[in-house]
């Protein structure tokens, strides 16, 4: 019988490399993320101490060319890096997602020479965190409409003014990439992406407190007044809400594989509980409910991990459309809050304790089926690309 | 300083062996295989040695089919220069045919020292590194938990019976290697990539004759469940009794 953790063998049309790479994530997480990271959730602490090892192993930018420092990785490769670290915790895997594929990838796709040699290397190595500002208090799902503003001066340097929401590893960066539109033009093609030294005069973050998912994560507003910004800040390569919308591709492309992690997670612990849980003289795992939810939650694990290797596979050909990362981004999220849910259920009474691990994913991923386009955006991404009608315009 | 470090590809220990059809051997369908434990310690502490005195050469060496390099890869991946796979169709059962392959490997090698793990996480027979040294002439130190190496020379620590021994060698040597003296790096995932790149040997194995042959595998029998016999203090005379009459154990 196969086993249950690869039970379709997608390690036989994983590559050796492939296969090493995510077993040496996978005993990272194992040995120094699993055995801290319930407590950090309930402190409402992000395991800051842990990126430096993180950076050793090479998870950051990890697709992203040799030359600047990174490991040059495939994105298969990549996308199994994310399936193990948010195996562990959505929130450790979101600080990868922003450092590599929010930060990382706008500097390496639209950056200058100057800026990606200035900056790669010292992300890869984890010096410089970064974090990525999108989102606005009120522009969430519609970031067409954001009111933060650039304005060049007389002497090709820029102000900037406005505020973001939402931003992961907002107090921990040192560098933002700041969404921003330019010279008073309110349209969404004047969108450009800067980059922003989080101690230039005129930038604060401040902790959002009170969040009861992703707790093991920084998440902060940025506020700008009148910061003034070097004439290079400027990605030279950035135009139009097209480039935010590429560095999210890129995010998403991880998430769809970090989901299947943590629901991986979930299930296992789930399986392994159901199994030794004695009640009414048997084990749990014993009695058709449990083997209908065990078999519920494995099909759609299966299911996922099968959608992101061919996306994976798809991208490494070059041929992955947005749409496509759109349907992984939706389905794989949305079967893993279904899976931790009905894994907290099955454990009783331990499943709402943080010593278990099916809640702390269920409460995460609620934020993963939020951001990074919620749920319902990526349906009408697929609608119009069904009925080639835009619900949004 | 030139370290070998002899390595063994074994099946991850953490699951439900099966006999396979032919009664001698273990049912390696669906097992999914590794470096062994100790041997993953003795190659790390070859890297952290040859690291500290910013000098030296870590060869990794195996003995099997070609499946074994993806375990001589990890040892590269880890940090180690070269790989030797000395080939055969499958690892034989006789630990002394396996020494005499190494020891002709390991012989015009000119290794300052050579490791071993102190026995294969399958096996578990703990003979190879000891025949190999003996094979080639070299001082042997068997399951050390602590090594020094220092000026041509090297001085060891073993556990024995309610102590430790200290023992010290002249080098060249061997040394087989215990738990405790390195936990094994995690390969980053550059180390991953350019151990595609390092050399990796392949040779037929100069293996010895085998005198031993497996005739029979088992499993361990089945346990019978436990039995609850009562609750807190109440229970301890009862238990007592059934520890001295019934499992004779008191
Ligand atoms: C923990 C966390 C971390 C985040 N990190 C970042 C970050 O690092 N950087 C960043 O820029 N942003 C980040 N975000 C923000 C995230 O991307 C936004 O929350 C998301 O885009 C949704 O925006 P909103 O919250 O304003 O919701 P809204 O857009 O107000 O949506 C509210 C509800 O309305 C629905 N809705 C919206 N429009 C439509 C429509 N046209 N049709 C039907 N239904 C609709 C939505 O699906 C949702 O259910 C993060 C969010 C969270 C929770």
């Amino acid at each position: 019988m196969p086993s249950t953790s690869d039970f379709y063998d997608i390690d036989s049309v994983l590559s050796e490399e492939e296969r090493a790479i995510r077993d040496s994530v996978r005993r990272w997480v194992d040995e120094r993320v699993l055995p801290i990271i319930g407590d950090c959730y309930v402190q409402g602490r992000f395991p800051k101490e842990l990126v430096p090892e993180m950076a050793a192993l090479g998870v950051f930018g990890a697709n992203l060319p040799e030359q600047y420092g990174c490991a040059g990785l495939n994105n298969v490769s990549y996308g199994l890096i994310m399936q193990e670290l948010e195996r562990g915790d959505s929130g450790v895997r979101s600080f990868a997602s922003v450092q590599g594929a929010l930060v990382m990838y706008p500097i390496f796709a639209f950056g200058s020479e100057a800026q990606k040699t200035a900056w790669l290397p010292k992300m890869a190595s984890g010096e410089v965190i970064g974090c990525f500002g999108l989102t606005e208090p009120d522009f969430g799902s519609n970031p067409a409409g954001m009111i933060t503003m650039a304005r060049e001066q007389a002497d090709g340097t820029w102000i900037l003014n406005g505020a973001k929401m939402w931003i992961t590893n907002g107090s921990t960066a040192r560098v933002a990439v700041v969404w921003a539109k330019t010279n008073g033009d309110t349209d969404a093609s004047s969108i450009r992406g800067f980059l922003v030294p989080t101690d230039a005069k005129g930038f604060s973050a401040r902790d959002q407190k009170g969040k009861l998912s992703l707790r093991a994560s920084d998440t902060s507003e940025l506020v700008f007044s009148d910061v003034h910004l070097p004439a290079d800040a400027i990605l030279p390569g950035s135009g139009g809400l097209k480039s935010p919308l590429m560095c999210l591709t890129q995010a998403r492309f991880g998430i769809s594989w970090g989901a299947v992690g943590a629901a991986m997670a979930c299930f296992e612990e789930a399986a392994s509980y159901a199994k030794n849980r004695v009640m009414f003289d048997r084990p749990i795992g014993g009695f058709q409910i449990q083997q209908q939810r065990l078999a519920g939650m494995l099909t759609g694990i299966v299911q996922g991990q099968l959608l992101s290797l061919h996306l994976g596979r798809l991208k490494d050909a070059g041929t992955m459309t947005p749409q496509q990362v759109s349907l992984a981004k939706r389905s794989n999220v949305s079967m893993a809050t279904d899976v931790a849910r009905e894994a907290r259920r099955l454990l009783g009474a331990v499943g709402v304790l943080a010593e278990y691990a099916s809640m702390r994913h269920m409460a995460n991923l609620e934020s993963v089926y939020t951001y990074e386009g919620t749920h319902d955006v990526h349906s009408l991404v697929l609608g119009q690309a069904i009925t080639g009608l835009s619900a949004f315009s | 300083m030139k370290i070998a470090v002899c390595i063994k590809r074994v099946p991850e220990m953490d699951v439900k062996f099966r006999i396979a059809a032919s009664g001698t051997a273990v049912d390696e369908t669906g097992l999914k295989f590794d470096m062994s434990d100790f041997d993953g310690y003795a190659v790390e502490f070859a890297l952290q040695l040859t690291e500290r005195l910013g000098a030296g050469e870590v060869v990794v060496i195996s003995l099997g089919p070609d499946a074994v390099q993806e375990t001589l890869r990890k040892a590269l991946s880890m940090g180690a220069a070269r790989a030797v796979q000395l080939k055969v169709d499958s690892i034989p059962a006789d630990g002394f045919a396996i020494a005499q392959a190494l020891a002709a490997e390991l012989k015009d090698g000119g290794y300052d020292l050579v490791l071993f793990g102190k026995h294969a996480a399958d096996s578990a027979s703990g003979a190879v590194g000891l025949m190999t040294a003996e094979l080639s002439g070299l001082p042997m130190v068997h399951a050390c938990t602590k090594l020094t190496i220092e000026d041509g020379k090297g001085t060891a620590r073993r556990e024995v019976e309610g102590g430790a021994e200290i023992v010290s060698f002249p080098l060249p040597a061997a040394a087989s290697i215990d738990e405790g003296i390195a936990r094994p790096r995690y390969p980053s995932l550059k180390g991953i990539m350019a151990a595609k790149k390092k050399p990796m040997d392949v040779k037929p194995a100069q293996l010895g004759a085998a005198r031993l042959a497996i005739t029979k595998m088992e499993l361990p029998p089945e346990r019978q469940a436990g039995r609850i016999i009562g609750e807190g203090a109440a229970a301890v005379p009862e238990l007592v009794r059934l520890l001295r009459e019934e499992a004779k154990v008191l």
